[in-house]
Order: structure tokens, then C-alpha cells, then sequence
């Protein structure tokens, strides 16, 4: 499904990304943890095309194509989502307004049929449920003045609505009460299929004991320096992330999985 | 590439409403005189008292100086370079019906999405027709007669019904309040004119449509609209003009009268060309629109102003009668080189008097968008409310807004309230609205469509549709 190989990515001249891989196949979900700043949020903003973000080296494959080619909308409309750790607020657009735009132009772009107004108001309530939002959040303006866990679980109940075919998520973990992080997780759960693969970005375990990842990768200093089964995840959790900067070179090609 | 070179990139769009439409008109030679105006009068029969009326505004207009005050820079204007008649010569002898109208200028209309057959016209919309400086056909005029309704064209109230006329004609806007009322007074052609008598509530939406045709002339038009006590009336008008390379004037003056306990809702679409990318060409509107009201009475200003290379104007509302309401809602639009100096005047006189602003600025390219607001509570306004609330939201970083907020208060029980923003469509917005498979132009209308979300709500439901895809049409290629 996705395929990164030796990805170097600049923001405003400064290397960020400095050769990167990592693969994804059909319904697999994969962990990204790592230290602060070490290029995670870099990594899925370059993957879904946004402007200064410029790839300089390196290779992105998405489904046979050259994803580092296609406009941001045209990522998207092939079928890419990304869970932005920081969602942003557009005041007086409305969430049901965004939401039926956005799968007006997913739906046909991929030429499927667009949904009725009814069928569309349907399944919007019925994603809201979902993820404990109460529908009156469809007629807020989009993010506008909702609570960060509010925010983390509106981007769920987008995921949900677009059912796109790899999912990136970006700290949308951080910040949730117990209660809102198994919604987050039963959503995720209830997309998962032998079709559509995840990333997950994350500093906790806790989400991994909800969503069992198939693999862990650990990103430090814009390159991934080792990966492994969902284990790594709750070793990393017990030592931190200091036993591997310190010399672990990246294992040979650990991701070819 | 950042965000304003994307931005940048395109700033580029088409006025749909820039063609010309070829009929064979009588213009008069430019140059203003006292000759002109004496021939403007007779063109229209009017009756003695109205060509009076003229010759003292145009003496009063020569003794007064042009306003510098406005946030605006345009080169002087050359009044003797400008025509201050014309008129398609199929309109000599009036039409009485839409069947004996030239079908070249119905053509027009049809081309601008204004269908005139009644049969094809919007439902419950009666139309008056402003071309150049002659109201071509007014719709729908007798059954608007059935409940004792008069919508005209000013011309024919000035024949017909003098007594309304010599009561309120100037009676908001005093010919001497500034210098282009001034001019107005001396030189106006046509423009609508609305009766509403006691307790009626008009029946339907009444709209005029300006357009200005012929090159080299001024559009000088004017409104008269009167809600005898108890009455209630909404009122559109739209304005379009073809793509020209010279600056054409437009100097309208709009006078509102709502009487004890009458309502009157005012809607405005202006689409005048902007004038291309580089500031070449369109309209200057230099416009002059007050309304009083009476005990009980409420006046509400809507607009949405797109077009114009300069926008000079301050819907307004003198607050006379005790409780009584006013309001203005505004998006004014700038882009390219258009220059927009717009808001609004209340004027609390009575006690326990309210009024509401919201305005509504978008700049993008190197428009300059300035927001002009005075709320004056007099001494005698116990318990004056006013609540104002401007916002700007800029697009990209050539561009500019301004907001000039004066509040006098000369009444301690008044409460006067101010909120101002300013915001940016954001790259992130942007990004998010993309990364949910919506392009960025699609995008830019959306944000910019939910900013204005507040003013929209108050349009006529048909209009509110238009002024929105008017938005998106003159957003085109705002952003890439
Ligand atoms: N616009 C920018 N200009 C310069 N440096 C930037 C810019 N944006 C991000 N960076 C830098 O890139 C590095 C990687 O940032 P990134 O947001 O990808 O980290 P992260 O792994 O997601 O961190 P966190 O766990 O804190 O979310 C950081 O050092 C950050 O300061
Ligand atoms: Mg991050």
C-alpha cells in the first residue's frame, strides 16, 4: 500500500527527514513512537503534501503511485487521511457543511455515487454516535470553540465518514480522558480490514493496549531507528528512548516485513 | 512555495456581467450646466416645482467641496468629462408592458440571471428595471396596486403623485448634506420609488436592477421608499455595469421613511465592475442611503458589496421615534485594486432606542477594505443600545483592512458596545480543508462564506443563494 524509501524532507531549508523507509501493506497498522521533535508530525505533514514540506530525496509509493506528485487534495481524494494533532478551527463553517463538501469531492473523485441529502444526514448522526459526540456538534462551525478531546474525537467521527484506505494518525491519543481514548480506539478498531492499513503516532502505550499494533517503529532524529513487534512498544514504555540513540544503529532493513 | 505566493498566483477572476449591450441610445453631450439640467427636466416632463427643486441643489452644489476624508485615493474627477443623460431611444415612448420593451435590453437581463417575463420570474419578486438613466419596465405593477402598494419609477412618481414627493423627497437626505447628494439632487435621472400604505405588508419582494450601459456617463439614481405606519416591506436592489477601461461614476442617493410602527428591510447586491487587476476601469460609487424612523419603527441595511473600484458609502439610521430599531449587516469585498470605505451612521435620538452593526470585511490581493462607523446617542436617548461588531479576515498579505469605529455618547443610561476582529485564512485552514479532498479556491469560498455566515441569514432567502455564488465568483482564483 504505502512505500518510503530513503525519504529526506526539508522545512524552510532545515533537513528534518534524513532517509527514511518504511513500508505498509494492506491491513496493517503500524506504531510510530519517538522523542519530541524528532520529525513525526514531519513525516505524516510530507506524506500528505502540505506546502513547505518539500521532499528532497527519496521515494513515496502509494498504491503504484507517486504519491510526492499528487496535489494534497488529489492524496486525499485517493484515499489518504490524516488526524492532525493540532485540529484547526474554521469559525461559521459548519461541521455538517465541511464534512458533505469533503465527500462530495472524495466520492467523486473516486466515481462513486454522491450520497442524498437524507442518506448523508443519516450517517453523519450515526458517525457522531459513534464517537459519543451529540449530533448538535454537526451544526458547530468546524472545530470551532470544541474542547481538545473534542477535537481529537471530531477528526474520529471525519475518519469514519471518509473511510479512506490508509489512515495517519497523528497524536490523536494525546490529551483524551480514559473515556475518550477507547472511543478513539473502538473507532479505529471498527475501520480496521484486511484493506486499509494505519499509522499510528503515539508517546503512550495505553493506545497500543486498545489498537494492537503489528508493528512498532521508533523515530529519532528524522530516520527510523528500529523497529519491532507490538513488544517494543512496552519496552520502550519501561526504558525510554535513551538505550537506543545511544549507538543502536538501525537494524538491517528490519521493515522489509 | 508559501502560502501568499500561492495565493498571489492566481488573483485573477472574470466579471460575468462586463459585456455590452448594443441598443441605440440618446446620451447627452458631457458637461454640466444649468442648460443640462433644465434638459434632463423636460426630457422627463416634470412638473415645475421638481426642475426648481434641481436648479437650487445645483447652485448649492457649486459652493461645496469635495470630501478628502475617506480612506480612499482616486484622481479628480472631471465632472464636464461626464454625460448626465442616456437613454435606450426605444424607451421615447414608454412601454406599457414588458411585450413592447426592445427585446435587446430583455436580452440583457436574461443574461444576467434576471428573467423578466413575469410567468419566469421569481415567485412573489416584483422588479423595477434601472438602465443608464431610465427605469425601463416596472413588474408586476398592478397587482401590487390591489393592496394600495405604488412601486415606480421616481419619474413617474413625480408626475403622478407630487404630494408624497414634495413631502419626503430630500426629506432624509437634506440636498445640501454633501457633495455628492448635492450633485444627486440637481442632475438624478431615475430610480425606484415604493409606497406602503397603513398597516400593509407588501405582498412581495419589491427589487430594482441598476446597470450602467453607456460609456462616459454617470449614473446619478434615486430611491424613495415610504412604510406609512404599521406597513412592512423588504427591498432588494442589485447593480452590474460591462468591463470598461474608464472609471464611471455612480452617485446614487437611497432615502428611507418608516413611519410609527413601520418596517423596512433593504437588501443590497452590488456587482458594479471592479475595474481590472491592475486598478484600470469600474465603477466609483459614491453613495449616499439614510433612513429615519419613527416611534416603533425599524429600518435594516443589508449589503453585500463585491463590486466597484471604489466603495464611498454609510448606509445609515436616524433613530427619531422613542423604541425605535436600526441595523446594518455588511460583507464588503475587496481584491485586486478596489478600494472600499463603507459602514454605517446611527443617529439615537429617541429614548429606549437600539441599533446592531455587523460588518463584515474581506480583503485579498491588495484590496483595501475600511470599515466607517459612527454611533451618536444624544443627550435625550435614555436607555440607547447599540451593539457593533466588526471583523476582517484578510487573504494573503498584500492586502488591507482598516476599521474606524467613532462613538459619541452623550447620554450616561446608553450602553455602547464594540467588538473587532481581525483574522487571516490560515495556511492550516487551508491545508485542512485539502487534506479532506476540498481544492483551495473551493475552500476560500467556504471560510470566507462561513465569515459571513451572521450578514447572509439576513438576505432574502433567493439572494442569500446569489450573494453567496456572487462570493465565490469574485473569489475565483483568489487563492491556487
Ligand atoms: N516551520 C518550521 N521551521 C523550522 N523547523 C521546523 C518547522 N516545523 C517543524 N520544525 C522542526 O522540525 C522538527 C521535527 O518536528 P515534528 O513536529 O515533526 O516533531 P514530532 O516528532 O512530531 O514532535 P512531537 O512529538 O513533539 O509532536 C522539530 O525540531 C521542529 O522544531
Ligand atoms: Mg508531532
Amino acid at each position: 500500500m504505502l512505500n518510503v524509501k530513503n525519504l529526506k524532507a526539508k522545512i524552510d531549508g532545515k533537513e528534518i527527514l534524513k532517509g527514511l523507509n518504511i513500508e505498509v501493506k494492506p491491513g496493517e497498522v503500524h506504531a510510530i513512537m519517538g522523542p519530541n521533535g524528532s520529525g513525526k508530525s514531519t513525516l505524516s505533514n510530507v506524506l500528505a503534501g502540505r506546502d513547505n514540506y518539500d521532499a528532497t530525496d527519496g521515494t513515496v509509493m502509494f498504491e503504484g503511485k507517486d504519491l510526492l506528485t499528487l496535489l494534497p487534495e488529489d492524496r486525499a481524494r485517493e484515499g489518504i487521511f490524516l488526524a492532525f494533532q493540532y485540529p484547526v478551527e474554521i469559525p461559521g463553517v459548519s461541521n455538517l457543511e465541511f464534512l458533505k463538501t469533503s465527500l462530495e469531492c472524495l466520492h467523486t473523485y473516486q466515481k462513486k455515487p454522491l450520497l442524498s441529502a437524507v442518506e448523508f444526514m443519516k450517517l453523519a448522526r450515526e458517525k457522531c454516535r459513534l464517537v459519543d459526540l451529540d449530533t448538535g456538534f454537526l451544526k458547530r462551525g468546524v472545530n470551532e470553540g470544541f474542547s481538545g478531546g473534542e477535537k481529537k474525537r471530531n477528526e474520529i467521527m471525519q475518519m469514519l465518514m471518509l473511510e479512506p484506505k490508509l489512515c495517519l494518525l497523528d497524536e490523536t491519543d494525546s490529551g483524551l480522558d480514559i473515556d475518550a481514548l477507547k472511543v478513539v480506539a473502538d473507532g479505529i478498531n471498527q475501520l480496521r480490514s484486511p484493506d486499509r492499513s494505519f499509522i499510528l503516532i503515539t508517546h503512550y502505550q495505553r493506545l497500543l493496549d486498545y489498537v494492537q499494533p503489528d508493528f512498532v517503529h521508533v523515530l529519532a532524529d528524522g530516520k527510523i531507528i528500529k523497529s519491532g513487534g507490538s513488544e517494543l512498544a512496552l519496552e520502550l514504555e519501561e526504558k525510554g528512548y535513551s538505550w537506543l540513540e545511544s549507538g543502536t544503529e538501525q537494524s538491517a532493513n528490519p521493515l522489509k516485513v | 512555495m508559501s502560502e501568499s505566493n500561492v495565493i498571489d498566483e492566481r488573483i485573477n477572476s472574470s466579471y460575468d456581467a462586463g459585456f455590452i449591450t448594443d441598443v441605440e441610445m440618446q446620451t447627452f453631450d458631457p458637461g454640466l450646466n444649468e442648460n443640462v439640467i433644465r434638459k434632463i427636466s423636460a426630457k422627463k416632463n416634470e412638473p415645475e416645482y421638481m426642475l426648481e427643486w434641481r436648479l437650487k441643489a445645483y447652485k448649492q452644489w457649486l459652493e461645496m467641496e469635495r470630501p478628502e476624508w475617506a480612506q480612499v485615493n482616486y484622481p479628480e474627477i472631471d465632472f464636464e468629462a461626464i454625460a448626465y443623460y442616456s437613454s435606450p431611444k426605444s424607451q421615447d415612448d414608454a412601454p406599457k408592458s414588458l411585450a413592447e420593451v426592445d427585446p435587446e435590453l430583455l436580452r440583457t437581463y436574461e443574461k444576467l440571471g434576471i428573467p423578466l417575463h413575469e410567468q419566469e420570474m421569481l415567485a412573489g419578486v416584483a422588479v423595477d428595471i434601472v438602465f443608464d438613466s431610465v427605469s425601463i419596465i416596472t413588474t408586476f405593477k398592478e397587482k401590487l396596486a390591489e393592496s394600495g402598494v405604488i412601486f415606480c419609477s421616481l419619474s413617474e412618481a413625480i408626475i403622478e403623485h407630487p404630494e408624497l414627493i414634495k413631502k419626503y423627497l430630500g426629506s432624509v437626505v437634506p440636498v445640501k448634506d454633501n457633495y455628492y447628494a448635492a450633485l444627486n439632487c440637481s442632475v438624478f435621472s431615475d430610480g425606484s420609488f415604493v409606497y406602503i400604505p397603513k398597516g400593509v405588508r407588501c405582498p412581495m419582494e419589491l427589487s430594482t436592477y441598476f446597470r450602467i450601459n453607456e460609456m462616459n456617463t454617470g449614473q446619478f439614481e434615486r430611491t424613495l421608499i415610504i412604510a406609512d405606519e404599521g406597513s412592512y416591506v423588504s427591498y432588494l436592489e442589485g447593480c452590474t455595469a460591462p468591463s470598461r477601461d474608464e472609471n464611471q461614476l455612480h452617485g446614487a442617493v437611497v432615502e428611507l421613511v418608516a413611519l410609527e410602527g413601520a418596517q423596512i428591510k433593504y437588501s443590497t447586491v452590488q456587482n458594479w465592475y471592479p475595474g481590472d487587476e491592475n486598478g484600470k476601469g469600474g465603477i466609483y460609487n459614491f453613495v449616499t442611503k439614510r433612513g429615519i424612523c419613527h416611534t416603533n419603527a425599524k429600518i435594516s441595511w443589508t449589503q453585500v458589496e463585491t463590486g466597484s473600484a471604489i466603495t464611498w458609502k454609510y448606509p445609515s439610521v436616524i433613530l427619531m421615534g422613542d423604541n425605535s430599531v436600526g441595523e446594518f449587516y455588511s460583507v464588503a469585498l475587496t481584491r485586486n485594486a478596489q478600494q472600499a470605505d463603507t459602514g454605517t451612521k446611527m443617529i439615537h435620538l429617541g429614548r429606549n432606542t437600539r441599533s446592531t452593526i455587523i460588518s463584515k470585511g474581506i480583503s485579498a490581493g491588495k484590496g483595501s477594505n475600511t470599515y466607517r462607523g459612527l454611533v451618536n446617542i444624544s443627550p435625550k436617548a435614555e436607555g440607547a443600545r447599540n451593539f457593533t461588531q466588526c471583523d476582517s479576515l484578510l487573504i494573503g498579505d498584500k492586502c488591507a483592512a482598516h476599521t474606524f469605529p467613532y462613538i459619541v455618547s452623550k447620554n450616561p443610561s446608553a450602553i455602547v458596545e464594540h467588538e473587532a476582529t481581525t483574522s487571516k485564512v490560515s495556511e492550516d485552514q487551508l491545508f485542512l480543508c485539502q487534506q479532506r479532498g476540498i481544492d483551495p479556491e473551493k475552500a476560500v469560498s467556504m471560510i470566507v462564506n462561513g465569515f459571513c455566515k451572521s450578514v447572509f441569514k439576513e438576505l432574502p432567502m433567493e439572494f442569500a443563494v446569489e450573494a453567496g455564488k456572487l462570493l465565490e465568483i469574485s473569489l475565483e482564483g483568489a487563492v491556487g
